[in-house]
């Protein structure tokens, strides 16, 4: 029987580059994926990590790195209430389609007892719509978005 | 670099490479299954190709998967490779240029 | 082996209604569903209809739910002959404001194992949904070409 896994597609206005750029460099990470600053050179071994407010949040390595295609990391809660389930894997496949990107959002391996199964249902919607908003728009998810994760906790 | 040169002076050693690049994400049962190799034999190569930043692992329930890195290889090329290309190309087009003067 | 179901969740910055409006008025939908124009009078038990810019009707069924602007609900099944032996599937969608957002739960189902029509819809609506979202954040829809994606598998 295979572990659960997570899929969301999505289609964003914008380059596959300019996609990559923003799974990838801090300074964008941290405008939409909720104050979250990633950190790695993306090579393929490399380590790379999330922090929020200088506080690892989330780590793991690179298993996949071929810009502007394909990236695939390993992922690590840092949480006291996620270090302990499975390492779970997370893929990104971008397809250029017409003027917009198909971005596959893959999240497998995952502990199906776990805390980060229950909440990536959620989380992650939420972070590639504002992913998406913000490569759009130039405005990431507004603030609401706080109160909905405050719900959810 | 001379980890990665030695990881690629064997030719099992790159067999594991290629299919590693025909398709990423491997176990060690599908790297074994078809090759003349024993899975100790497998389980040595992969071991030296981590060493030498060439494959990296990921532990998925029992399996451990194989990902590919490309870019030591792709170092060797830039650094060692178009180097010598770029030197061979200017010698004929300097050697095209005596020619050419000499025949005026 | 359990029923198919298809979950999709989004997060789009407008209001329940201008988003209930984007949702089942014909000329809006025609601007970014792909061309189509959805039709129906959108009381309990009506019929419900996707047609074509031909003119033709693409998928058809019945208005099941209205309440708006928090949920609607319909059933429809894809004209074609390919799909004759497959009933039509409910698609549920739940409009929930949280301030300047409102999250878009759409989930579509009663398909059978084994379901032509699911995997179609599963390839379909994240791009009828991301294209929503542009349009209502933007003010223009994806441009992705129909035939982009394959959604004849």
């Amino acid at each position: 029987m295979s572990k659960p896994e997570f899929v969301y597609v999505t289609y964003i206005e914008t380059t596959p580059e300019k996609l990559w750029q923003a799974l990838t460099e801090g300074d964008f990470t941290e405008q939409y994926w909720f104050a979250h600053r990633a950190t790695s050179d993306w090579n393929v071994g490399s380590s790379y990590h999330f922090t929020l407010e200088g506080e690892k949040r989330l780590e793991g390595k690179v298993l996949i790195s071929d810009p502007p295609r394909k990236l695939a990391y390993t992922w690590n809660g840092c949480s006291e209430e996620v270090r302990r389930e499975r390492t779970s894997r997370v893929t990104f496949d971008l397809e250029p389609r017409g003027k917009a990107v198909k971005l596959t959002m893959t999240h497998d391996n995952l502990d199906e007892a776990g805390v980060t199964f229950r909440g990536i249902a959620d989380g992650w919607p939420m972070v590639l719509a504002s992913l998406k908003s913000f490569l759009e728009t130039g405005r990431p998810l507004s603030d609401d978005v706080r109160t909905i994760q405050a719900v959810a906790a | 670099m001379d980890e990665v040169f030695k990881a690629l002076a064997d030719a099992s050693r790159r067999s594991l490479l290629d299919r590693l690049h025909a398709r990423n994400g491997q176990t060690l049962n599908e790297l074994c299954d078809g090759l003349a190799m024993t899975r100790q034999a497998v389980t040595k190569h992969l071991g030296i190709l981590e060493e030498a930043n060439l494959v990296t692992t990921y532990r998925q329930g029992r399996e451990k998967l194989h990902y590919l890195n490309p870019v030591p290889i792709h170092q060797i090329g830039e650094r060692w490779i178009k180097k010598f290309e770029r030197g061979k190309l200017a010698a004929l087009s300097e050697l095209k240029r005596q020619l050419e003067k000499r025949d005026e | 082996m359990s029923k198919p179901e298809f979950i999709y969740v989004t997060y789009i910055e407008t209001t329940p209604e201008k988003l209930w409006h984007a949702l089942t008025d014909g000329d809006f939908t025609q601007r970014y569903w792909f061309g189509a124009r959805l039709r129906s009078d959108w009381k309990a038990g009506s019929s419900f209809e996707m047609v074509r810019s031909d003119g033709t009707v693409s998928d058809a069924g019945k208005v099941v739910e209205v309440d708006p602007p928090r949920r609607l609900a319909y059933t429809f099944i894809n004209q074609s002959d390919k799909y004759k032996n497959e009933f039509p599937a409910l698609a549920t969608f739940v409009l929930e404001p949280y301030g300047k957002l409102v999250k878009l739960t759409l989930t579509h189902e009663g398909f059978a194992e084994g379901s032509k029509f699911y995997s179609g819809i599963s390839k379909g609506w994240p791009a009828i949904l991301s294209s929503l979202k542009s349009i209502l954040e933007t003010g223009q829809p994806l441009d992705i070409p129909f035939e982009a994606l394959k959604m004849e598998a």
